[in-house]
């Protein structure tokens, strides 16, 4: 019962992973591009709740829509600004513009929220429930959830609507797409305010229950990398299946061998995984 | 274009020769201090250097009104001809080899004449071997495992208590409970993986085993986890009178509240200092964790008392009163200036041999210890410390019974009314 009961939760945890994957994915997939800034998209989503929280007394749906808002502005902001320039640059280049766009946005978060922890308070969302004598705690349930439709509408989006394959079109073939009169810089802006958004709506769903402080977003970020690695580089699908993985794995070896040894199941599976599958759980090879 | 060229230079050439000068411009002695500026512990970190500034304040400026407190009455330090002493601040930002790295500039390069830091037990490790290699006095504010000192090192001084004394204190406390007739017969012990949370579970479980108290279960995890909820089960399973948490800031508040959500609330909670005196702690989860213990060697005094004004100067800089952690190293501050007066010089030597000597008396102190004095291994014989219960949204001093200055209540209530 315990054991899934730690199932459970492991799970729960998985499918937020799954859900701020998803958008580092989105942007790997559409211009092969890879954002370091990634976990401080998800630091700056909890911040963002944080003060919908305590300014305007908001609930869960306010400040998680709210989070979400921001970032995708932030996110189209920063291609805007910073990444259709760079994009013209070497390889280089590219890496190390977001792994600064990392350090200035966590920094520039030390300067305005300090580095002391905060967390939420007590939200409306609060309480478990009890399934046959397995506690869900409610905000990690909801959380769930919400990160797992999220996910999927994320993954219909692209392979069913216009616009997604729009997105597509430009990520296959950037000239092509133009002589189709689709207009890729619009397209790529709103990859990143897609991806930035799904980081900020699942940092205000981590928010709930975790305390962080502006140096959170290593954490995630290393997250964030593991999981797109292991289910595909560019694959929703895959980084889903690989959030839940990575949530479960470390649950479950948590629980078993002790929490020290959580991280080295991970990263040992990690490595064998990439040995016998490189292309990850559901990438192209 | 060319003479503001010109002007640059030579004021960067100014900047490189005053750099190079005699090592100590009159009337000022430069104490390096390492810290988590940032980074996991970096609220404790900030705490503490904004109490070092004001311990620097009350010894660089007169203070009479702070009665017996080291170097307060006077502006400066009176046998160096009122020399001031100048803080560096470096972080580390919790990286055991970068407080190394941090260790070796500010002695090389910036010249300091001691050294002081530097929280993280991992880190106080290897900075002061540092500090032992270029035989520079290194003061240990507040890190608390036990293989710090005790390494037959020279230059390291230590005025905090340590993992075996906070041991102690538990079963003292543990044994005492049994006596008023509480039920204690197994506890766990919950720690962090680095040198801090390892080496104060080891001292507890050992001193358990002379106060026969059975450990019932220990867990080490890592300070970053981001889910304790299997750790938490596994407690849940085991069901201990106590559980001990030897955890850092984030993860004490992260456990606190998976307690709540797994609804698992055993008897007591006591919490080993760090994240439980974090300023962050209580306001996160006072709703939550009612009656949950914790060390604290500070209380703050009665108001119009000297130690109530130390903690009204710290407020009136960070609008927070003092903690525990800071306060220590804070006391541990004043300790390395009273040595540095008494040294009367700059010269290593003199200022390790006068730290040999430190003799304060309780009345001399800020924190609730019968002294500071160091034996050969450079550790403080005469730190203790209280137990402190958070009621409602601070904590009361409630053990031993003679400094109490409210009732112990057992079992704790969590978030039950």
């Amino acid at each position: 019962m315990l054991l899934l009961q730690v199932i459970v939760g492991g799970l729960l945890l998985g499918a937020i992973y799954a859900l701020f994957s998803s958008g580092l994915t989105l942007i790997w997939g559409m211009m092969n591009f890879i954002n370091f800034a990634h976990g401080e998209f998800v630091m700056l989503g909890m911040y963002v709740s944080l003060l919908v929280v305590t300014w305007l007394g908001g609930g869960p749906a306010a400040f998680g829509f709210a989070a979400a808002f921001a970032l995708f502005v932030l996110g189209v902001g920063i291609y805007l600004s910073l990444i259709r320039y760079v994009l013209r640059g070497p390889m280089l280049a590219q890496i190390l513009s977001t792994f600064g766009l990392a350090l200035l946005l966590r920094y520039t978060a030390f300067w305005i929220f300090s580095a002391n922890y905060v967390s939420l308070p007590q939200t409306s969302l609060s309480g478990t429930i009890d399934v046959g004598g397995i506690l869900m705690p409610i905000p990690q349930l909801v959380a769930g959830i919400i990160a797992i439709a999220l996910t999927i509408g994320l993954h219909l989006m692209l392979t069913r609507t216009t616009v997604g394959s729009q997105l597509l079109a430009v990520a296959e073939d950037r000239s092509a797409a133009m002589l189709m009169g689709i207009r890729p810089d619009r397209m790529q802006a709103l990859a990143w305010g897609l991806s930035a958004g799904a980081a900020g709506i699942a940092g205000a769903l981590m928010a709930i229950a975790y305390p962080w402080s502006p140096s959170v977003g290593e954490t995630f970020g290393l997250t964030a990398f593991v999981v797109v690695a292991l289910g595909g580089f560019g694959s929703v699908p895959g980084a889903m299946l690989a959030g839940l993985i990575i949530g479960l794995i470390q649950a479950v070896s948590a629980y078993w061998l002790g929490p020290i040894y959580k991280d080295i199941v991970v990263y040992a599976l990690f490595v064998a995984l990439l040995w016998l599958r490189p292309q990850g759980l559901m990438g192209k090879a | 274009m060319k003479r503001s060229w010109l002007l640059l230079a030579s004021i960067a050439a100014a900047l490189v020769l005053s750099a190079a000068a005699p090592v100590n411009a009159a009337g000022t002695v430069k104490i390096g201090i390492i810290w988590p500026l940032t980074g996991n512990a970096a609220a404790a970190g900030q705490a503490s250097k904004a109490a070092a500034e004001v311990a620097a304040d009350i010894v660089n400026n007169a203070h009479p009104e702070l009665g017996d407190i080291p170097l307060a009455k006077s502006a400066g330090l009176p046998n160096m001809g009122g020399a001031k002493l100048e803080l560096t601040f470096v972080d580390h930002q919790g990286n055991p080899s970068l407080a190394q790295q941090l260790a070796t500039r500010l002695i090389t390069q910036d010249k300091v004449n001691v050294v002081m830091g530097a929280y993280q037990s991992s880190c106080s490790f290897t900075a002061t071997a540092v500090a032992e290699r270029y035989g520079v006095p290194f003061m240990v504010g507040e890190s608390a495992a036990g293989n710090i000192t005790g390494r037959g090192f020279k230059w390291v001084f230590r005025g905090t208590p340590i993992a075996s004394d906070y041991a102690r204190t538990y079963m003292r406390f543990f044994t005492d409970m049994k006596k008023q007739g509480k039920k204690i017969n197994s506890i766990a012990i919950v720690n962090e993986n680095t040198d801090y949370g390892t080496s104060v579970a080891a001292a507890i479980v050992e001193e358990a085993k002379k106060s026969n108290i059975a450990v019932a279960i220990q867990i080490p995890y890592s300070a970053s986890s981001t889910d304790v909820s299997p750790q938490v089960l596994q407690l849940k399973e085991k069901n201990p009178d106590v559980v001990i948490f030897i955890s850092y800031t984030a993860d004490s508040i992260l456990y606190m509240k998976t307690m709540r959500n797994l609804n698992y609330l055993p008897p007591m909670v006591v919490g080993d200092d760090s994240g439980f005196s974090d300023p962050s702690f209580v306001p996160a989860v006072h709703d939550i964790a009612q009656g949950a213990m914790n060390r604290s060697a500070w209380v703050i005094g009665k108001p119009g008392s000297v130690i109530s004004k130390i903690n009204e100067m710290y407020k009136a800089k960070t609008g927070r009163d003092l903690d525990d952690t800071s306060a220590r190293n804070m006391q541990s501050f004043f300790a390395l200036a009273d040595a540095l007066n008494r040294a009367g010089s700059t010269d290593p030597e003199k200022i390790r041999v006068a730290l040999t000597k430190t003799d304060l008396k309780p009345n001399q102190l800020m924190m609730g210890y019968q002294g500071v004095k160091f034996d050969k291994t450079g550790q403080n014989i005469l730190a203790a410390t209280y137990l402190i219960q958070l009621h409602g949204q601070k904590y009361e001093l409630v053990w031993p019974d003679k400094a109490a200055t409210a009732k112990l209540q057992w079992p704790m209530t969590g978030w039950k009314k």
